[in-house]
């Protein structure tokens, strides 16, 4: 048994002058802090890394820093589901006697430690650099393409994918913490820049600086526990080009193992926090996952199901696309905002019952997956 | 298989695709093996660059000096007659579906595969 017992996180945006040690280390102490722990509690450590300030062993680097000399240590690359893939073997860890309390960092200052120039090609480079890169290809190249498929399919509209960045941003508008917070509406999305079409500017998440963490640890601390019910990963593919088709993309392998693991079904889930580097990724995840029919999504936005007063809460803190995305940390904040539901601490953004939450990372071009049910224990 | 592989990848017009002797499996990133059953019987081929748009994403924001003279460009997904997947560039007008033929065209300063619509 598992339990996320502390969280961490700071607000997304510019850090000035704050390096990747210093935005891990910001989330570390106050995840450590959350948890009612001291530092020399922690007797493991997992990080992510930095595109800013790369190095071949940040864990040991990070512990250093912060000061700790944990039993086990080391980095974990996964593109954007490093967040919960670290979370799922910290779970492992702790289950497995490895370690007492896991703590789980990642923070880079993305937005103001590189040029925005420098970040989308230091990103483009998941692509292949025989095959794809030569061709001048971008992230959001990438999903534009997933994208242009996915709407040909199943008959999804451009301004279809434009309610998901609106309801990010209406979510994003009540938390302090958020890179953007005006509201938005379906034509604002429609009218920015394009940038790899079907992809406009306000379906892409922005480059941010932030840092984010949890402790993960084999009893639970205080009053209300948020315990790890069952985890699942799922890696079909790394290129867009080997890509399977989107009937046998990852996300739909990863939720079904979990779903085993854990006992839990889709209908026993109270809330959802579904990784949202574009528009279009968030509502094929939430397809594949069965948190909407397909090609329903959109229409299930619309109709408020995913809102905070929804009957599926989702990302109640703006997602990626309007917290904000400092790459390891970006969707760490998807957790920390469930925990932060499932505890009741989320203030003016409190959902009604987040008792059981479904969380889904993907990274890549929709390469990784994992999916993982947390569940609140009292 | 140390040989360079003497296509678009390497200056050279043509695409090059490798056909598995052993289970069948044709495969477009080039290795010592096949990817499907593992075995190291494999035959190069030359594709004849015909086949069938499966995605595009027109890219309007590049982020290098090199690419960012030539926005926006077409990047396609192709459905290869052959059977293999495989990325390039193509006509702004192009739509999923389309059969399409291709053609090579310099690109930031090299050499890559431009599909047009086939007639």
């Amino acid at each position: 048994m598992s339990f996320i017992t502390g969280v961490g996180l700071t607000s997304y945006g510019k850090h000035e002058g704050f390096s990747s040690l210093d935005l891990m280390s910001k989330a570390a102490a106050l995840a450590i802090a959350d948890a009612g722990l001291k530092r020399s509690d922690i007797d493991g450590i997992l990080c992510g890394y930095s595109t800013v300030a790369p190095h071949i062993m940040l864990a040991t680097v990070f512990a250093e820093h912060f000061g700790i000399r944990p039993a086990y240590a080391h980095a974990v690359q996964v593109g954007g589901a490093t967040g919960l893939a670290m979370t799922m073997l910290a779970h492992h860890l702790v289950e497995a006697g490895v370690a007492r309390h896991v703590l789980v960092v990642g923070g880079e200052n993305r937005l103001t430690g590189q040029s925005r120039d420098a970040s989308i090609v230091a990103l483009a480079q998941v692509g292949h650099p025989e095959y794809e890169v030569p061709l001048g290809p971008t992230i959001p190249a990438y999903y534009g393409l997933v994208a242009s498929r996915y709407m040909h399919e199943y008959g999804v509209r451009q301004e279809d994918l434009a309610e998901f960045a609106v309801l990010m941003r209406a979510h994003a508008a009540t938390h302090p913490g958020a890179q953007f917070r005006e509201p938005i509406t379906v034509a604002d999305v429609m009218a920015s820049k394009p940038v790899a079409l079907p992809l406009k500017l306000l379906d892409c998440c922005p480059v941010s600086d932030g840092g984010a963490a949890f402790v993960v640890s084999r009893e639970r601390a205080g009053g209300t526990g948020v315990r790890v019910r069952g985890c699942a990963q799922a890696h079909t593919h790394q290129h867009v080009t080997a890509a399977p088709r989107l009937s046998e993309l990852g996300a739909e392998i990863a939720i079904s193992k979990a779903k085993a693991a854990s006992g839990v079904a889709i209908s026993d889930v109270r809330y959802a926090a579904v990784y949202d580097s574009f528009t279009i990724t968030l509502a094929m995840l939430l397809e594949d996952l069965g948190l909407a029919r397909r090609g329903e999504a959109a229409a299930q936005v619309r109709s408020g199901y995913f809102g905070r007063d929804g009957e599926m809460p989702l990302n109640t803190h703006g997602g990626l696309l309007s917290y904000g995305h400092c790459g390891v940390g970006g969707a760490m904040a998807h957790l920390v905002e469930t925990h932060l539901q499932m505890t009741e601490r989320a203030g003016k953004r409190q959902v009604r019952d987040a008792s059981i939450a479904l969380l889904h990372g993907d990274g890549g071009v929709l390469s990784s997956h994992v999916s993982m049910f947390l569940e609140r224990v009292r | 298989m140390s040989n360079a592989r003497a296509d678009w990848t390497t200056g050279r017009e043509a695409i090059l695709y490798q056909f598995c002797a052993a289970c069948g499996n044709v495969q477009y990133f080039r290795r010592g093996f096949c990817a499907a059953c593992g075995g190291s019987d494999l035959v190069e081929k030359r594709a004849t660059g015909e086949g069938r748009v499966y995605a595009t994403s027109l890219v309007c924001r590049a982020a290098t000096p090199e690419t960012r003279a030539h926005v926006p460009y077409n990047i396609v997904l192709v459905e290869t007659s052959e059977g293999f997947r495989m990325m390039a560039h193509g006509d702004n007008n192009l739509a999923i579906g389309d059969q399409v033929k291709a053609r090579f065209t310099q690109f930031a300063g090299g050499l890559v595969p431009y599909f047009d619509k086939r007639r």
